[in-house]
């Protein structure tokens, strides 16, 4: 981890050398409170994460978006920890935007939270703020009493000197403590020894209490004086432009104050969201037909993906590889192909998206109140549009009501929406997209072709594994400045192609990702929750052809930690005992590094199709974890995520155009469609990886395994919709007839 | 076109009077008009239950109820349920930590409170009946059982 070292020595540097405490500029209101009730105690900032006061008070930074992840109390938790906080005095502030003090390693430096990667990828450098917090109060208690800093200790919050009895808080070496100009580099006791105490234990999220009464705040509850709203007919196919606007009844709505053409849409502007509403809904627009898009049906795209992923000459571009797949098949005994497929995905996050804006009446400064995934990304889409500095954006985080991949995209346009609203108007705006918009507008986990072509040697040894991946790019298109640097990997789609934890000498994953015009955006464990679909229920096809029990084919292809989660689970769902008109299926995933292991407990209704899942059972294995409880809510979060998409959820499109409007037809995991789920956390002493989207793939492979184990049918395609399962039992009726 | 109306009811308890377009929806003059932002926008549709309220006592989806029928209705929002988030729902919901994003936890605690007044003591099949008009993306959904559960017996005990 030499890298995430040499950002934390960076960024401590930087933050040493003039960081006061004025960050509170972009602090939600929910925190500015408390910080007024400390205004009195004297603050110093030891480095750029942690500010003590001279009344205890301990400010952490929180760098990551809050979007329900808990992610806002986990990582204060590891720099507190490292520095022997009293927890009980920590407050924590969400950091302002600023990659170079707060950015994610995992992301390069970039202030992002997206991929589980959160505390994977801060957890080393906020270890080392911690540390070097310890170290510089221990320093300055060694020079005030003049002893060896050996002799001193800490327990939380206090500095001892237990030779001669002496104490001294933290707040109260705060008053005199210096604060050295260069960092002290700190060794980190290795995790293997590492004894922990808030680490690994629970803890409320301090988030938790403000959303019970209604008290915390998102964006779109953002009130500021002036403040008009605005709503916007977008697009229905990207790239297409207004060219002819009927705006008559618009007009005609009381309460419409303007109207704003815009490049991708129609903005309306109005003295309130339901007059906004109306006014955008009245609007008669005819659209330029020079868009990629138009014509595009995903039916159709489906065959045009299947004809790439079936045609040798065209190649892919390689995103993860080891040995030589081509020779590996030639040898080979006996091969395999399967070939799987999903339709598009949308996010559905609760809170629409939303921003409010207040342009500068000569439009050089802007002050933006928002609820992102990356609070960098959002100030410099907004200073782009504007033509403006990224000094003269005033950024103001909010939580948010979900993210799931959808509010972290480059060109952040529903931020950028409410700057030129606002921009129009002349005032600050709020724009709100309807749930309609919202999906109208959908950014979407991509249409896929999955093609694997498995190879085994003579021993029933796979040696060679071939997965082929046509789909809609996704980086290129959310991210094009990170698609820069990728040589052509879309990292979003096709993540999880790579199978590190089975024993197959010979891998590729190939991309080849066609522009349809789709939108698309990473959405809850992105590439992963297909690749991972494709490679397990492949798996299970294999083990089947082979007579050997799928469970018992993965442990003899798995590594020793990935065995121990696959074995624990098949403990917890007494995987060998048979059920009377039930099935059970298994996948496995290796996701960054977390081991997960899930079995699906099913029964299909013959006559309709309907999948019914009664049982799910997960295990995770997530390295040390930071904050237990939290790792399984995620994982019980993740896992109905990932059934909803597995059994319902399905974006269609005619000619470009999005078909579904709302949860009347795009159809999430409800309560009723719950099974019984049990989680099982096994704690290793390996580095902390992902939490927070790990199970969401499980579901998917797990359940299609089911039905196979059940009724011998495969099911190959996500969402495994009634209509579709029933046609497989019709098929499979029609091959044995 | 809609009429422009003014209209009095009770909001948690208090006499308000707005006015307002007869078709604008009782959300939108709750968060916009009264700044009780506690209640949410999430479909408008009646479909994901995030904006539910109390209307004379019955949890209702504050998104397609217009003021044109909230003449002298007395109103409960999350922001109303109790003082100092006394509730013994909400107190289960800080027990279970159930809030991940926590967009549509005030209409899962409204819907949920509805339910406990009509039924006290629920089953785990009635509160999942009873629950399945309200959508959680973030799945809280095994919490938000274990907190009605744990608010009921705390409630009886």
């Amino acid at each position: 981890m030499k890298n995430s070292f040499s950002q934390s020595r960076r960024s401590f540097m930087t933050g040493a050398a003039g960081l006061t405490f004025g960050v509170a500029v972009g602090v939600p209101e929910w925190f500015a409170a408390d910080a007024a009730a400390q205004a009195t105690a004297k603050k110093v900032a030891v480095n750029s994460y942690v500010t003590l006061t001279t009344d205890g008070t301990v400010y952490i930074m929180s760098p990551a978006a809050e979007m329900g992840q808990g992610s806002l109390t986990s990582l204060p938790r590891i720099v507190a920890d490292e520095m022997d906080a009293d927890w009980s005095k920590v407050v924590i502030v969400p950091a302002p935007p600023n990659n170079k003090l707060y950015g994610n390693p995992a992301f390069g430096g970039l202030q992002y939270t997206a991929g589980s990667a959160t505390v994977r990828g801060y957890f080393n450098v906020l270890r080392q703020f911690g540390a070097q917090v310890r170290y510089v109060l221990v320093d300055n208690a060694a020079r005030h009493w003049n002893v060896p800093m050996s002799e001193l200790t800490t327990v939380p919050g206090v500095v001892l000197h237990q030779k001669s009895g002496r104490r001294l808080t933290y707040g109260e070496i705060a008053a005199f403590a210096q604060i050295p100009a260069e960092a002290p580099q700190i060794a980190l006791e290795p995790l293997a020894t590492k004894e922990f105490r808030l680490v690994g234990n629970d803890v409320g999220r301090i988030d938790v209490p403000s959303k019970v009464n209604g008290s915390c705040e998102y964006s779109i509850d953002v009130q500021v004086p002036g403040m008009i709203y605005g709503a916007i007919l977008r697009q229905p196919v990207e790239g297409a432009a207004p060219e002819k606007i009927d705006d008559t009844a618009a007009r005609a709505i009381d309460g419409v104050i303007g109207i704003v053409p815009l490049q991708y849409g129609v903005g309306v502007l109005a003295s309130s969201p339901w007059s906004a509403f109306k006014a955008k809904n009245a609007l008669k627009v005819a659209w330029s037909r020079k868009a990629t898009g138009w014509g595009f049906s995903n039916a159709k795209g489906l065959e045009q993906f299947k004809k790439v992923a079936h045609d040798p000459s065209q190649k892919g571009v390689a995103w993860d590889s080891k040995g030589n797949v081509q020779a590996a098949l030639q040898t080979a005994a006996v091969k395999y192909e399967g070939e799987y497929y999903a339709d598009y995905a949308y996010h559905a996050q609760m809170e629409p998206l939303n921003a409010t804006a207040a342009v500068s009446p000569s439009g050089d400064a802007v002050e933006i109140w928002v609820g992102t995934q990356s609070q960098t990304i959002a100030v410099d889409a907004v200073a782009k549009a504007l033509g403006i500095p990224t000094s003269k954006v005033k950024y103001n985080g909010y939580l948010l009501g979900g993210g799931f991949g959808r509010r972290g995209n480059r060109d952040v346009e529903f931020i950028v929406d409410a700057v030129l609203m606002s921009k129009a108007a002349g005032k600050p705006v709020k724009v709100i997209w309807q749930r309609e918009d919202d999906v109208h507008n959908g950014r979407f986990r991509p249409l896929y072709v999955n093609r694997i072509t498995a190879g085994m040697d003579a021993n029933g040894k796979l040696i060679a594994w071939n997965h082929r991946v046509v789909c809609d790019r996704v980086l290129a298109f959310m991210d094009p400045v990170r698609w820069s640097t990728m040589k052509g990997r879309d990292n979003i789609a096709m993540k999880g192609t790579e199978l590190p934890s089975y024993e197959i000498a010979n891998q590729i994953g190939e991309g080849l990702h066609q522009d349809t015009g789709m939108r698309t955006a990473p959405l809850r464990a992105i590439g992963v929750g297909q690749n991972c679909f494709a490679n397990e229920v492949m798996m299970d096809e294999i083990a089947a052809k082979r007579g050997v029990d799928p469970l018992q084919f993965r442990l003899q292809h798995l590594n020793a930690r990935a065995r121990h989660v696959v074995e624990e689970c098949a403990k917890m769902a007494d995987w060998g005992r048979k059920r009377e008109g039930r099935g059970l299926g298994v996948a496995y995933l290796d996701y960054d590094g977390t081991q997960l292991a899930g079995i699906a407990e099913v029964s299909v209704d013959r006559a309709t199709g309907a999948i019914k899942v009664h049982n799910f059972w997960a295990t995770i294995d997530v390295g040390v974890p930071v904050h237990p409880d939290n790792v399984i809510a995620q994982s019980q979060s993740s896992l109905i995520y990932g059934l909803g998409l597995a059994l319902t959820e399905r974006i269609t499109i005619e000619d470009g155009v999005v078909q579904q409007s709302n949860f009347y037809d795009y159809h999430v995991a409800r309560m009723k469609d719950l099974p019984d789920i049990s989680i099982k956390l096994i704690p290793t002493k390996n580095q902390p990886s992902g939490a927070g989207q790990m199970t969401t793939p499980l579901a998917a492979p797990a359940i299609s395994n089911a039905v196979f184990q059940l009724a011998g049918v495969r099911l190959r395609q996500q969402p495994m919709l009634p209509d579709r399962v029933h046609q497989a039992l019709l098929d499979q009726g029609t091959r044995s007839a | 076109m809609a009429e422009k109306m003014t209209t009095t009811f009770v909001v948690n308890g208090k006499r308000q009077t707005v006015t307002a377009d007869a078709d604008t929806p009782l959300l939108w003059v709750l968060r916009e008009s009264m700044k009780l932002t506690g209640t949410k926008y999430g479909c408008g549709a009646g479909q994901c239950g995030a904006c539910t309220v109390h209307i004379d006592g019955q949890p209702t989806q504050s998104c397609l109820y217009p003021i044109a029928d909230i003449e002298g209705r007395r109103v409960t929002t999350i922001e109303g349920l109790a003082p100092d988030a006394s509730h013994p729902l909400q107190k289960a919901w800080i027990a279970e930590q159930v809030p991940q994003c926590g967009y549509c936890q005030s209409g899962q605690i409204m819907r949920a409170a509805g339910l406990l007044k009509e039924n006290p003591n629920p089953t785990r099949e009635q509160i999942v009946e009873y629950m399945n008009t309200n959508i959680c993306r973030c799945g809280t959904y095994v919490r938000i059982v274990q907190a009605i559960e744990r608010a009921a017996k705390e409630n009886v005990a």
